[in-house]
């Protein structure tokens, strides 16, 4: 079988490609120190675990409906009113889907048709551009700059949409960069596409991980914006349930209807014993939120100082789990960085450019490890760069 | 959170932080983490700063025992008296009033079960106010000030996710 022949383009064409050899290299180091993970390293709380058990225990592991159990869906909406003050029905304007990525998929294949642009602001997770090349969207990129701190800015925005603009892929708290987009960054964005016909893909799964003095805001809850919005969110990151697969979309019902319908074929429904478990995470855990939001706190301040005084300059991140330092003053590429940095001190980061070309010159650095751990990181980074005369004299 | 709790909640995890690590994690003056350090000794928040020794890897012979006690109360003091004498004694590592079926409990370290028996035997035992005394010897210790002594927590996540 000629399977080149079989292949679809589209399909082969996705990434991830080069950066896998990468990966794997780290993962056969056994004493290699990873910073590279996305996602928590605390135990989802044992409320939750418990519930899950429970009902396995009374055998409730038949699927739901499609849209996700009523009472899930009540209880999303409930929070979402509560923790961002954004208002949808139970009933028809709310997708349980198999993590955040399942949301985003969905939404994209509801809108998007061969030739629709989706303009997608970088760097950001690696998903969306694949997805929209899959249903033959075209990706247009934006570039974030450091100087608007990894911000979406109007100007940039208004330059990008053209007659063909379906979607505008808004993924803040951002991985890899800690963005966040404060209010008045929103009433900004939001001012650009009133009156047009872009819609909102909102990505806000960190939404619950930010440390400015401002909380997450939705794009959703401005004035105006909600009918043109699809919120994703889920449970992995904020709940520590990254295993569970559990996520959702919140938006006007007719783009909600078509997501459903097609969520019906592709997956039915999304995993039973996680939604009962997510039902008890959304009534009872909001304080192990707070907990750990503020251990992830302690641990970004820790490591944005020990960065800069190394001389790996990063911009303060206000959201996620993420550093996204400079490694410009070494005057090799972010693979070359991240390579050598592997190869000679066994410390695994993520290359900038894995999230987008204007990555190039960055690294992405997690914090979802204990102090203990990014201190023992710190001083290999620090060794790796004082052998190489790059680090920062005071 | 209030700072001074933000502060002892790091310390009770990890004492050996640099102040200036510290400091940073809190977004606070290095001086004034200093400041609040010191007033939690001076105050007492702090008794102290204590390694977790896994006694057993380092080859070291020790042997741990709790003793749960039974005690007759005084009418004035209550249990003070009794428990401050027990307090006092160099061997005992730690003395707790418990709720339930006994009264103190004490901790105790020692070079052999000999050692020990002999404390409750000669020294404890006698005390005018000690009832009764069961001893259990620690077999072995899987997790202590939070910390797991036995497996290691492994880290099971993929080396790398974006």
């Amino acid at each position: 079988m000629d399977y080149d022949q079989i292949l679809a383009p589209a399909a082969k064409a996705m990434r991830p490609s080069g950066i896998r050899k990468f990966f794997d290299l780290a993962a056969d180091m056994p004493e290699c120190i990873s910073l590279g993970v996305g996602e928590p390293d605390f135990k989802t709380p044992w409320a939750i675990r418990d519930a899950a058990i429970r009902t396995l225990q009374q055998g409730r592991t038949r699927y739901t409906a499609n849209a996700g159990m009523k009472e899930l869906r009540v209880e999303i909406c409930n929070y979402l009113a509560r923790r961002f003050g954004l208002h949808y029905s139970p009933d028809d304007q709310v997708l349980v889907t198999v993590g955040g990525s399942e949301a985003i998929d969905m939404a994209i294949r509801a809108m998007v048709q061969p030739g629709d642009e989706v303009i997608i602001p970088e760097p950001c997770f690696v998903c969306y551009e694949p997805i929209t090349s899959l249903t033959g969207g075209v990706p247009v990129h934006i570039a974030t700059r450091p100087e608007d701190q990894f911000r979406l800015k109007p100007e940039q925005l208004k330059n990008a949409i053209t007659p063909r603009t379906k979607l505008l892929i808004l993924p803040y708290p951002n991985n890899p960069t800690g963005a966040v987009m404060e209010r008045e960054d929103l009433e900004a964005i939001a001012e650009v596409l009133r009156g047009t016909d872009v819609m909102v893909l909102s990505d806000e799964i960190y939404s619950e991980l930010t440390y400015g003095r401002q909380r997450h805001i939705s794009i959703a809850s401005l004035p105006g914006m909600a009918e043109r919005t699809i919120v994703v969110n889920g449970f992995s990151k904020s709940y520590a349930m990254t295993g569970w697969r559990l996520g959702y979309a919140a938006g006007p019902a007719p783009v909600l209807k078509v997501m459903t319908k097609i969520h019906q074929s592709c997956i039915m429904s999304a995993p039973t014993t996680s939604q009962y478990a997510a039902i008890v995470a959304l009534q009872q855990c909001d304080d192990q939120i707070v907990k750990m939001r503020d251990e992830y706190n302690r641990r970004r301040r820790f490591l944005v100082k020990a960065l800069n005084e190394m001389g790996l300059d990063c911009f303060t991140p206000l959201g996620a789990f993420y550093v996204f330092p400079s490694i410009q003053r070494t005057g090799l590429t972010s693979a070359q960085f991240c390579e050598q940095l592997l190869q000679e001190k066994h410390v695994a980061i993520v290359p900038g450019d894995a999230f987008g070309a204007s990555g190039e010159g960055y690294a992405r650095i997690s914090y979802a490890y204990s102090v203990e751990y990014l201190e023992t990181a710190i001083k290999r980074i620090r060794a790796f760069l004082k052998e190489h005369g790059w680090l920062k004299q005071d | 959170m209030d700072t001074m709790q933000e502060l002892l909640q790091i310390l009770e995890k990890n004492a050996r932080l640099s102040l200036e690590n510290i400091a940073a994690m809190m977004d606070l003056p290095t001086e004034q983490v200093a400041a609040m350090m010191d007033e939690a000794n001076e105050k007492g928040y702090i008794h102290g700063y204590q390694a977790l020794v896994d006694w057993e890897k380092a080859g070291v012979n020790q042997v741990e025992a709790m003793i749960e006690l039974h005690v007759s109360p005084r009418k004035d003091r209550g249990f003070e008296e009794i428990a401050t004498a027990i307090a006092a004694f160099e061997e005992v590592d730690s003395v707790m009033l418990m709720s339930g079926s006994y009264d103190l409990l004490v901790s105790i370290k020692g070079q052999s079960f000999q050692e020990i028996a002999l404390f409750v035997a000669k020294r404890l035992s006698p005390l005018d106010d000690v009832l009764s005394t069961a001893t259990s010897f620690v077999l072995r210790t899987y997790k202590r000030g939070g910390v797991l002594y036995q497996d290691e927590e492994i880290d099971e996540r993929e080396c790398t996710v974006l």
